[in-house]
């Protein structure tokens, strides 16, 4: 009997290391052409879809330009490369035709009833207040959740007052969602009935972003005012 | 000469309608039932990750069949995975370039395909074993039984959760949707029901086949 | 996002259970959960390479995104619990034997569990930082051990009950999964 023959064939390391660098070669050449390949149609798609999102919101934009609002305090446009510095909030402003500011837009997220909830907003800055917002991403109730996107008087809470504090530190009364009905304050957002939960989400993600955005561009209003 | 040729695509044809029906991945094995009960809430996205997981599943048993005289057996399941894994990659890459709406839509699940257990089933069970056109050809079948099952459920909970099919409205504005339809619960109710109508025909099925049976031996 | 991490890990644990409201980890949670005494300890190996795949999964994230390889990481993520799995394997094979036994099959099948890559996944999507990466795979791994021992739980309890045959099977547990779910929604909401 051929004792060799009894024995199960293990692999010799070396082999072992020779296919699994081919394989990982062949892996790693397919994704990076795949990348490199979409790259130029998944930045358009992205492109397309901010501008759609914030013509929205600011119906008299005509060209938008991205800028960084950092931590230090200060604005700067965000370059071709589209990296935004460490701790700073990218926002968008938008020109009207003769190149003034027509507003600024922002995204927000907060959770809602499912998943995130992503809005873009629309500050005035004329009023100091909110006007306009829209959702980027959600995954709510179909025909609950998704009512804010129609119901005529959760719309209604905009535009929404959003005035920066003295000491420029914060705003000077946090966006809250109240329940349906109770609203008092210029600053609150009434709730939709039956959808509290996703309209607490909206209500959020406007605050916790405008908290920290709105002071940092407080005091820069006329770096943004003309289109430069 | 015909007849060889004949043959094959007999055997082809076998390979494909295996997982189209006798192994339908979501009625028969319940396979990846993850994707299947979350992406199903409308006939587009059901549509949508069955062609992508077709996609990965043909390309991902082609390249293991091509490389498995290759594939060390001590580590072929982390090369399966790897190898599944580039494809994934690549389908979430073209979806994205394709429509970032349906990109949102179908969310974390397309990179999930990964761990969908058919893909990962079929690489080793037949792809590891198989030439790479008979490999392709059952994957094929496999990932168009998938879609079936997924279009299954994604019409039925379309059509009673939101009163549309494929985004066109059936019912008009008075309809009343089954909101429960398109939420979790919907999926496991709906699967269930599917999976209990075709355990009923093969009840049937098989009651007919003991009556026929019996019809004979009294005969 | 703001989220504080005692929130997370309640909804992680209830309103967004992994396998009642997300689908995540459907595969074994049909397949273990038949015997309350196997569907216990996978639901603990299950949330202890959750733990070690989100842990793994954000430092990755860190080094990649540092390195701007970012379309590399769902094949590290992968294979990073891929590792994992085989690293517990072992553990569980010298120190518990029998549990290891017990398990059988379904302990590599952790590997292809929706659930471990999907709190990778997820815990990326929404830029959770470290505790609140930490408290989202510690309950959404609660979460799927509590939906296992339920539906462990009642599924032995009907196997003394009178289910037509035709419906026995996964049919029924599909069912029962969907009550489960049912029921769970009435927690929306309770992590603020």
């Amino acid at each position: 009997m051929n004792s060799e023959a009894i024995l199960p064939q293990t692999t010799p390391a070396v082999a072992m290391i020779r296919t699994l660098g081919l394989i990982a070669a062949i892996c790693g050449l397919i994704i990076v052409s795949a990348y490199q390949g979409t790259y130029d149609a998944v930045q358009e798609n992205k492109r397309i879809a901010v501008e759609r999102a914030v013509f929205k919101v600011i119906p008299a934009a005509k060209s938008i330009v991205e800028f960084a609002a950092l931590p230090t305090g200060g604005v700067e446009k965000i370059g071709a490369s589209g990296t935004v510095p460490a701790g700073a909030l990218k926002f968008y402003a938008g020109y009207d035709e003769g190149g003034g500011l027509a507003g600024i837009a922002a995204e927000g997220a907060a959770k809602g009833y499912a998943d995130n909830v992503r809005i873009l907003f629309a500050y005035d800055l004329a009023t100091s207040s909110i006007s306009a917002f829209s959702v980027v991403a959600m995954r709510e109730t179909p025909g609950i959740g998704d009512k804010i996107l129609v119901d005529k008087e959760f719309l209604a809470n905009f535009p929404l007052e959003a005035k920066v504090s003295a000491d420029l530190k914060a705003l000077a009364n946090a966006i809250v969602t109240v329940k349906h009905g109770s609203k008092t304050k210029p600053w609150e957002v009434d709730a939709i009935s039956g959808a509290t939960i996703t309209s607490r989400a909206v209500g959020k993600a406007i605050n916790d972003a405008a908290q920290v955005l709105l002071p940092r561009i407080a005091p820069n209003l006329d770096k943004l005012k003309e289109k430069s | 000469m015909s007849q060889p040729t004949g043959q094959m695509s007999a055997r082809n044809w076998d390979e494909f309608m295996e997982g189209v029906w006798r192994q339908n991945p979501v009625f028969v094995m319940v396979l990846g039932m993850c994707p299947t009960l979350a992406v199903t809430v409308s006939g587009v996205n059901a549509l949508s990750m069955g062609l992508a997981t077709t996609f990965v599943l043909v390309c991902s048993c082609g390249l293991v069949s091509l490389l498995r005289k290759l594939i060390p057996k001590e580590v072929r399941i982390a090369t399966y995975i790897v190898i599944i894994a580039t494809f994934v990659t690549v389908v979430d890459y073209v979806i994205q370039a394709v429509s970032l709406a349906l990109y949102d839509a179908l969310g974390a699940f397309i990179q999930l395909i990964v761990v969908n257990c058919i893909i990962l089933g079929r690489a080793e069970a037949h792809a590891s074993k198989n030439p790479p056109m008979a490999a392709m050809t059952n994957a094929l079948g496999m990932g168009v039984g998938f879609t079936i099952g997924l279009l299954a459920l994604g019409t039925v909970r379309e059509i009673l959760g939101a009163g549309a099919l494929f985004g066109v409205s059936l019912f008009g504005a008075d309809f009343q949707p089954w909101v429960i339809m398109v939420l979790p619960p919907g999926g496991f109710f709906v699967l269930g029901a599917w999976l209990l109508f075709f355990a009923t025909l093969e009840r049937r099925k098989q009651r007919k086949q003991r009556n026929l049976a019996e019809a004979t031996q009294n005969a | 996002m703001h989220e504080s991490a005692a929130n997370i890990f309640i909804n992680a644990l209830l309103a967004n259970n992994f396998v009642l409201a997300m689908f995540l980890g459907l595969c074994p949670f049909l397949g273990v959960s038949g015997k309350l005494e196997t569907a216990f300890p996978m639901g603990v190996a299950t949330t202890f390479v959750m733990l070690v795949a989100s842990l793994c999964a954000y430092g990755l994230n860190l080094l990649l995104t540092a390195f701007q390889l970012e379309f590399l990481r769902l094949i590290s993520y992968i294979v990073i619990i891929a590792s994992s799995v085989q690293l517990v394997e072992m553990v569980l094979k010298k120190y518990s034997p029998a549990l290891f036994r017990a398990l059988g099959i379904y302990l590599p099948l952790i590997t292809t569990n929706c659930a471990v890559l999907g709190v990778a996944l997820f815990q990326t999507a929404r830029e959770y930082d470290f505790v609140q990466s930490m408290a989202f795979s510690f309950g959404g791994g609660a979460g799927f051990t509590l939906a296992l021992v339920l539906m462990a739980s009642v599924r032995e309890r009907l196997q003394l009950s009178d289910v037509p045959s035709v419906a026995q099977g996964t049919a029924l547990s599909l069912m029962l999964a969907g009550i489960l779910s049912l029921a769970f929604m009435g927690f929306a909401g309770i992590g603020g």
